[in-house]
Parts: structure tokens; sequence; C-alpha cells
């Protein structure tokens, strides 16, 4: 427990983050997030590979480092 | 006190060519980057003089069949801004200039990207109707078969190379956390999609040792390679083969920037606690199949400790490590903001971790794919999401799923531009790149640490460049521009 009360105090600005932080604006940045992508999932398909099976069987490479 | 962090990234880029009968992949890689340097003649090959990949960092050096391999004969260049661009194992590799800081490489390393795009489509001028050259940024073909994104970091000699192993491994098994790419299912023998359906990095499964010099069988950790390229009795460079390729700016800045602060903190030996881990290989996967992020690993000394702890430790040590001995290792101002990021993706995967779905790769993969996932009633296991997540790594923009992520950038198209072409002013890559901007006709040969000169009737002339931070433009730039020919130049460094 020592160590973690260290740590805390040795990060203020994420002490304070967690004091701070409001709900709302986490849920906000999720929102948008969703939101992007619905956009993105009407869309996708037409950039996609068309075969999925294909294009994943034929992706193969040799070993490197 | 810890000596500048001089870093670089490697990275074996996949290459599929569609439409071939039956594709050979050192061919076409020889084709990519030929496509690309014959636009830039004339080329300039790289020099193998001081290559010695067999050299152990424990002391000894490995001969024979289980030395690592340099394949002469296929294409080497060197290009003008400082890189080296060539074939290796049978895939297109791009080691990017020698870098001050974790901020340069997300610079070259973007501009790397653009190197391999624009050779794509040179290329693809020379191939059969019906056929394509692609290229991906990722470490794995989902059928086991692994190639690597390598770092690399310059070490003071000095340092016991034991302290270095105890002090970066359990950061490395735990640096996933933001740094890892992401991946549908696992590679790993035996492991079912119902138990791993998406995990954190693309190479934590193919790693099985925590210590050796190996780099394509029984992966290590830490690699023993001690090829330094530079001053040996000074320096070592610590070669890294675990990370994943990033597509993600903030991935490659925190990867290399907090992987140099600890290095430093480890040459200072201020690392107050050993955290070593009771099975570091296992928990190396551990870590990557846990999407709760709350995992409790074994300690050596029994106690335990979740992955995201373990980065909370080093980032307190490293703010402590601020204080007292300042960051100029790691780059003046870069240092303040490798903390700062840190902590604040830290804090974030603690409390929302998906809320970094428009900053780290392997949460912005993983939020696409649940969401397409979800809409479409798949299981993780369907050919679809396989699909997008090679997808996700194809570097030309029109097809690359990153791209269409709308990920954050720390970099402007303009600097990333500049880089295709320029070198760092920070290192010796600057001399290496201006010289072959200006003289490239009568340079026969390059490598990390010489240039070698055809200048007419006199014997080769090589100009040794074994201080990394040697031949910067504050250095050098009066002297290249007082000298209209190579001779000139070759007279003036008293060569």
């Amino acid at each position: 427990m020592a160590e973690r009360e260290h740590r805390r105090k040795a990060a203020p600005s994420r002490h304070e983050e967690e004091v701070v932080d409001d709900q709302p604006a986490k849920s906000d940045k999720g929102e948008k997030i969703k939101a992007e992508l619905d956009d993105l999932l009407d869309e996708i398909d037409e950039v996609l590979e068309v075969n999925s099976e294909e294009f994943v069987r034929s992706y193969v490479q040799k070993g490197g480092q | 006190m810890a000596i500048p962090k001089v870093c670089g990234i490697e990275t074996e880029y996949g290459i599929v060519v569609r439409g071939a009968a039956e594709p050979n992949p050192m061919a076409a890689s020889s084709l990519l980057i030929n496509a690309y340097v014959a636009s830039l003649q004339p080329r300039v090959g790289w020099d193998f003089e001081d290559e010695s990949p067999g050299n152990d960092a424990r002391g000894y050096r490995v001969e024979g069949p289980a030395a690592p391999e340099v394949e002469t004969h296929l294409v080497n260049a060197v290009l003008t801004n400082g890189a080296r661009y060539y074939v290796d194992h049978a895939h297109p590799e791009l080691s990017i200039p020698e870098c001050r800081d974790a901020r340069e490489v997300v610079v070259w390393d973007k501009a790397a990207e653009q190197i391999l795009l624009r050779s794509m489509r040179a290329a693809q001028a020379t191939l059969p109707p019906g056929q394509e050259l692609v290229v991906y940024k990722n470490n794995s073909d989902r059928k086991g078969n692994s190639y690597g994104c390598h770092e690399n970091y310059l070490v003071d000699r000095a340092v016991p190379f034991h302290r270095i192993v105890a002090g970066i491994v359990p950061f490395f098994v735990t640096r996933q956390l933001f740094a890892g790419a992401g991946k549908v299912g696992s590679e790993a023998p035996g492991v079912s999609s119902a138990e791993v359906p998406f995990q954190l990095s693309q190479r934590a499964d193919f790693f099985e040792e925590e210590v050796g010099l190996e780099t394509t069988l029984k992966r290590p950790i830490v690699n023993t390679r001690d090829e330094p390229h530079c001053d040996a009795q000074k320096y070592r460079r610590l070669h890294v083969i675990l990370g994943d390729a990033n597509c993600s700016e903030l991935a490659t800045f925190l990867k290399v920037g907090t992987t140099a602060v600890v290095l430093a903190m480890i040459e200072d030996d201020e690392l107050p606690r050993n955290l070593a881990l009771a099975s570091p290989v296992q928990a190396l996967r551990q870590v990557s199949y846990d999407l709760d992020l709350g995992l409790s690993l074994e300690l050596a000394d029994g106690g335990r400790i979740s992955a995201l702890d373990i980065q909370w430790e080093y980032l307190t040590w490293a703010r402590k490590y601020a204080d007292t001995h300042g960051l100029d290792a790691v780059g003046e101002g870069v240092g303040a903001e490798i903390l700062r990021r840190w902590e604040s993706v830290l804090t974030a995967l603690e409390t929302d971790p998906m809320s970094l779905a428009g900053s780290l790769d392997w949460v912005a993969k993983y939020t696409l794919l649940s969401a397409y996932r979800e809409r479409h009633g798949l299981a993780w296991d369907a050919a679809r999401l396989a699909a997008m997540d090679l997808q996700y790594h194809d570097l030309r923009p029109e097809r690359s799923l990153f791209a269409r992520l709308d990920v954050e950038r720390l970099t402007s198209d303009a600097e990333v531009e500049a880089a295709v072409t320029e070198p760092p002013a920070t290192t010796r890559a600057w001399f290496r790149g201006k010289c072959l901007q200006r003289w490239a006709p009568q340079i026969v040969a390059a490598n990390w640490d010489s240039l070698v000169f055809d200048v007419g009737a006199d014997p080769l002339r090589r100009v040794p460049m074994i201080e990394p931070l040697k031949g910067t433009a504050a250095m050098v730039d009066e002297l290249l521009e007082g000298c209209a020919t190579p001779s000139e130049l070759l007279q003036r460094l008293g060569t």
C-alpha cells in the first residue's frame, strides 16, 4: 500500500484528473467515437477485400526476424 | 550520467503479389525496392565491412549456422534521408536513420511508410497486367509466420548487460499495454479463438526465451546481438526485437520514448526496485491476452502485481528520475512530453481504455472490429474479422483501415514529406544524407559508421563515422558548404 500511495503522490496531475474528471466528459468522448464508428461502418464494406476467406488464406509470408 | 539515447526503428514489411501464379516474395521485395531506387540514380550500395550480427552482448561470438545471416547478394541501398532500404528474409526492410529522440523516430517512421507506398506505385508500372504488389505494416501472416519491427538504442558500454536485462524485462513485458498493434486470435500452438478472441500484441505469440541471440527462432524478450555500428569501446546498441510495427504515431512515440527513459534510468542505476517476474515469457502472453487489463502477474519474490501497476511503478520512478537527473538523455523537451503522454495513457487504460480508440493501435483496431462484429453478428473467428485485421495495416491509403479511423497525429504532412529525402539534423545521419545528396556519384558504399569515396585515381577513401552524435548539421554544415567537391572534403577531413 505504501508503494501505491507514494505513486499517487508522485503523479499529482493524475490524482487531480481522477477527482475532477466528470462522467459526462468521458461519455462525450465515448459517444463521439461511437458516432464516428457508425458512419465508418456504413461505408466500410466498400473498401473491405471482396473475398475475405481467399484474402486471409492467400496472405502467406515467410518468417522473418 | 546517462548518454544520449540515439535511437531508430527497422521494419520488415509484409509483401503480397496479387494475381501472380507463384509469388516469390524475395523477387517481389527486390522489384519493389529497385523500382524506388531506380528513380534516385545514381544509387549507392551498402557496405558490409563492419557487419557482425553474430557478436553476443554477453561477451562471446557465435560462428557458423547459428549466426544471423546477412544476405549480401540482395538489393541494398542507402537513401538521402540517411535510411537503409533492403531485402531481408524475403521482406522489404527499411531502417530509418539514427534519430536523437522519439519524436524524430515517429517522423522518419512515417516517412518510411511513404517510401514504401511510392515504391509500390513505382513497382506497379513494371508488373504484368492483372498483378498488384501490396505492402503491409504488420508482424504476422496469421499462420505462425512473424517478421519484425526492431528498435535500436545507444547504451553506455560500461553498464553491465545483466543490469539492462533485469531492469528492462518487466517493462518490456508490459509496455504492450500501449504499444501493442492488436491481433485477432492467437498463433500460439494450442490456443483457440475461444480462449483468445483478440489480443493486445502482434508479436507476443512468438517469444520463447527471456534472453538470447536469436531473432528468427526461439525469439528472446531481450536480444543480445552485440553489433554497435559505432565505437564499440564506448557504446552498445540495444537491439530490441519484441515490439509491434505501429501505425499509430502516439504508440510509436511512447514505445520508443518510454523505452529510452527506462534505459537512461538503468544506465544511472536509478531503478529503486526489481520487479523481476516469475515467468516473463508466460507473462508476455498473459498480458497480451488480457483485454480486461486486470490480471495479476507473479513476481519472482512471490508477490503479485498487475501489468498496469508495473507501468505505473516505472512512470513513478521516471518522474523522480526527471527531477533529480533531468531528461536530456532522451532529448530536451521531448522527455517531458513522453512522461505527460505516458501518464495520460496509463490513466485512460485504468479508467476507460476504449477512450483511446483514437490514439492507440490495439484499441483502435479492437473498437472497429468489435463494432463490425456486433453489427453483423459475427463470431471472433470469422474470416471477415481476420481480413480486417490484416487490412488495418495495408499501406495503401485507399485500402488501409487504420487510415479510415482518424487516429490522432503527432506529425504534419509537411515534415513527413521532408523526411522522405532529408536526414535528421541531430545525428551523424545528417552527414551521410547530405554527402549522398551532393556527391552520390563519388560514394561507392555507405553503412552506419562510414562512407567510402571514390574520387578518381587515388585508392578508395573511407570516412569513419564512429560517433553517432558527430556529423550533425550544427557540426558539419559549414564544412560541407565550404567544399565544392568530395576531394576537398576528404582533404579537409584529413583522411
